[in-house]
């Protein structure tokens, strides 16, 4: 049944996404806005020149990389709600890499491939080290992920704002560790010219396109091969289904474990590290604010499937960005795309619904089972 | 089957009393040791500040056993928290004008009236969890995350920066003692001078654990927390008794959430609830789902957080920042180390068809 495979993987969707738009007008006019005008400058800050659609682009980087994140976790059964903080300790890690080490090779093309390279795997690392504390006390002592990874997003802001701290003099408290110390803003220096992601697209305008979003493409595709190509993967799979199982089939539950939350805390400390290394070319604070969190949204839109990630990532991303031209023309408060897209994920989720507006025949599926209780593995 | 999870669900239970006692016979014996080092003042400032800690906590982890109980995991805990302290505080701002009628004005209904508006919001975003994961079969933790993310996006959506109103919650009780009365005078500043809806929380946790555990209502709760299937061959309308509790569980997130703007704080701030539905679920787990552990978990966190702001007081030279992270370093620890493995409701988180 062909009609019946594309009502569901695209058409329903599609509505939803409409049904979405609908209700997040109806908020508009409640307020007393304008909602075509609203949606107008959503539409045009997003997609109206190239100078939009780059910002988009930009803007949905990072959330390939942290949706892939939290899309890594649910297939191996572990909702790793510590995007957030895996992400900023990768941003913070590779902005330290970007700063402090000099890298000199002669050729400038050299140096620049050697430290972009250099100052990733430095993101990846951090991240990938504050993801396996969770995932080794999970294997290990049983604590549950969901809580240990929240409890670590805030130990991670906490830990930064003490590396960043920008110093009291008049207590005669210093700057922090990797504070480049201005006195006032807490952030590092900026990162040194060969760290910076190379640009690809520099249409007028503000924003240029890195070479980030050529990344985040590979990166999909790779971590779509891992799942579905590989030995690992296939364990994977099988310990986020039925652990039990995988467990009398002699799968190390627990090797797969930390293995899942390490590579998921590598995705997100790239995410973080597109941040530092392509847009901001430092640490700042709130560079990434909700990023982690936007994440779990664009992974489950998904259903975690690595490519339909990129789309969903781009779709965010547009949202972001035109969440700001949509403010400035109507007045629409830009909390309002948050609205919109929990309203998206609901109805995708929840494709009984939508049937039920749009009279559309056939049987609900039921949705992704991600969810396997607080149970132990 | 199921009466054996019942009898061990039982053991369980009175362990968790046991250990609550001890628990707070050993705290007791700290703020007498405490005292005599650095001064009743500090020691009944770090109390107090523990109580104001733990009480959205305590209420948050009551909202997740509700749920839990009845086979509902709910991560949305957090967003129902946050869209009731929103609500609550926009009724007190809007009868707090000028224009509107004296008689609504008044402390008592005006102040009422938020709570009360905002705890029946919190319950409707139960009932909005509880159709969406029992009868459109979704996904609890997408349900959750639907709600956290409608209640940031709209409180945010609809926040009125610069908005005031005729006040918050004073104390329930005044104090008569005078420092002449020793002792007394310290425990009179702990137990009385506090809030309506202190007091309301630590009269719904000894309601709430007489109720789960020596009621009907609180038999069936569990039963079709653990078996469903059992419970609904016994003629328990399983997915009644699930919308109801739901109801239940977003109405208490709801009082934890006007907590914050009508008692505690006063104003509404975007995302003020900053993680505390989620640190109330490691509660939750830390207290074995069991009312008195949840709210002994509670004042453990809250304890933690009082740390923070009292530190300084004993001449301590920490990076505020690490004090900062002593209440989440100590959720970890207790998970890691002392929890272990904990058995949530066996069919918490699964959907249930009725046959």
């Amino acid at each position: 049944m062909l009609s019946a495979r594309i009502v569901r993987g695209v058409g329903l969707p599609l509505l939803s996404v409409f049904t979405a738009v609908i209700i997040g007008g109806i908020f508009i006019i409640l307020a007393g806005y304008d909602p075509i005008a609203a949606y107008q400058g959503l539409l045009d800050g997003a997609f109206g020149d190239a100078a939009s659609l780059t910002r988009t682009l930009v803007k949905m980087t990072p959330l390939v990389f942290s949706g892939l994140a939290v899309a890594f976790g649910f297939k191996g059964g572990l909702f790793n709600i510590g995007v957030q903080g895996q992400l900023i300790m990768g941003s913070v890690t590779s902005a330290w890499i970007g700063f402090a080490l000099p890298v000199d090779l002669g050729d400038p093309v050299l140096s620049t491939v050697v430290h972009v390279f250099l100052a990733l795997l430095a993101g990846a690392v951090g991240g990938a080290l504050w993801g396996a504390i969770p995932g080794l006390l999970k294997a290990y002592t049983g604590a549950h992920e969901v809580i240990t990874t929240i409890m670590f997003n805030y130990i991670a802001s906490n830990l930064i704002s003490w590396l960043l701290y920008a110093g009291s003099p008049a207590e005669g408290i210093p700057p922090g560790l990797l504070n480049d110390g201005n006195g006032v803003i807490a952030r590092t220096p900026s990162i040194l010219q060969t760290a910076q992601l190379p640009v690809i697209y520099d249409p007028p305008g503000p924003q240029a396109l890195h070479l980030g979003l050529f990344l985040a493409v590979i990166a999909a595709v790779f971590i779509l091969f891992l799942m579905n190509r590989t030995t690992f993967g296939f364990e994977l799979r099988m310990v986020g289904l039925n652990s039990p199982a995988a467990r009398y089939s002699g799968i190390s539950v627990k090797r797969i474990t930390v293995l899942t939350m390490v590579i998921s805390g590598a995705l997100a400390g790239l995410a973080g590290a597109m941040q530092t290394l392509g847009v901001n070319y430092r640490y700042e604070p709130n560079q990434s604010l909700g990023l982690g969190f936007d994440a779990i949204t664009v992974a489950l839109l998904a259903s975690s499937h690595p490519l339909g990630i990129l789309v969903s990532a781009f779709l965010f991303g547009a949202m972001d960005a035109g969440g700001t031209r949509m403010q400035f023309n109507s007045g629409v408060p830009t909390e309002i795309v948050m609205v919109v897209q929990a309203l998206i994920l609901m109805f995708v989720a929840a494709e009984q619904i939508i049937r039920m507006i749009y009279r559309i025949r056939g049987k609900a599926e039921v949705g992704q089972k991600l969810s396997t209780g607080w149970g132990q593995r | 089957m199921l009466s054996t999870v019942m009898v061990e669900a039982a053991a369980r239970s009175r362990r968790t009393i046991w250990m609550t006692l001890i628990g707070v016979v050993l705290a007791v014996v700290a703020a007498f040791a405490a005292a005599t080092a650095v001064g009743p003042e500090t020691v009944v400032a770090v109390i107090n500040a523990s109580i104001r800690g733990a009480i959205p906590i305590a209420l948050g982890a009551m909202s997740g056993i509700f749920s839990e109980r009845s086979g509902v995991v709910n991560i949305g805990i957090e967003g129902m928290m946050l869209m009731a302290a929103y609500v609550g505080f926009m009724i007190n701002v809007g009868l707090s004008y000028g224009s509107v009628p004296a008689a609504l004005q008044a402390e008592p209904v005006r102040l009422g009236l938020s709570i009360a508006g905002g705890v029946l919001v919190g319950g409707l975003m139960g009932l909005l969890h509880a159709l969406l994961t029992v009868r459109f079969r979704v996904d609890h933790i997408i349900s959750g995350t639907v709600i956290n993310t409608l209640a940031l996006g709209l409180t945010g959506y609809l926040y009125l920066p610069g908005a005031t109103t005729g006040g918050r919650l004073p104390p329930a009780v005044t104090s008569p003692l005078t420092p002449d009365a020793g002792l007394f005078y310290w425990v009179g500043e702990i137990v009385l001078e506090k809030g309506l809806i202190t007091y309301l929380t630590v009269l719904l946790i000894i309601v709430f654990t007489i109720a789960l555990f020596r009621t009907a209502w609180g038999l069936r709760t569990r039963a079709i927390g653990e078996h469903p299937r059992a419970a609904d061959t016994l003629g328990i309308n399983v997915h009644r008794l699930q919308y109801l509790n739901l109801f239940f569980s977003g109405c208490v997130a709801g009082l934890g959430g006007v907590f914050l703007t009508l008692e505690a704080v006063g104003t509404f701030e975007r995302g003020m609830t900053n993680g505390r539905g989620f640190i109330a679920l490691a509660v939750m787990i830390f207290g074995k789902w069991h009312p008195l552990g949840a709210a002994a978990g509670a004042l453990l966190f809250g304890f933690a957080t009082a740390l923070q702001g009292q530190l300084q007081f004993f001449n301590i030279k920490i990076p505020h920042q690490f004090v900062g992270m002593l209440p989440y370093l100590l959720t970890v620890i207790v998970l890691a180390g002392f929890v272990g493995r904990a058995r949530p409701p066996a069919h918490s988180g699964k959907p249930y068809d009725v046959e």
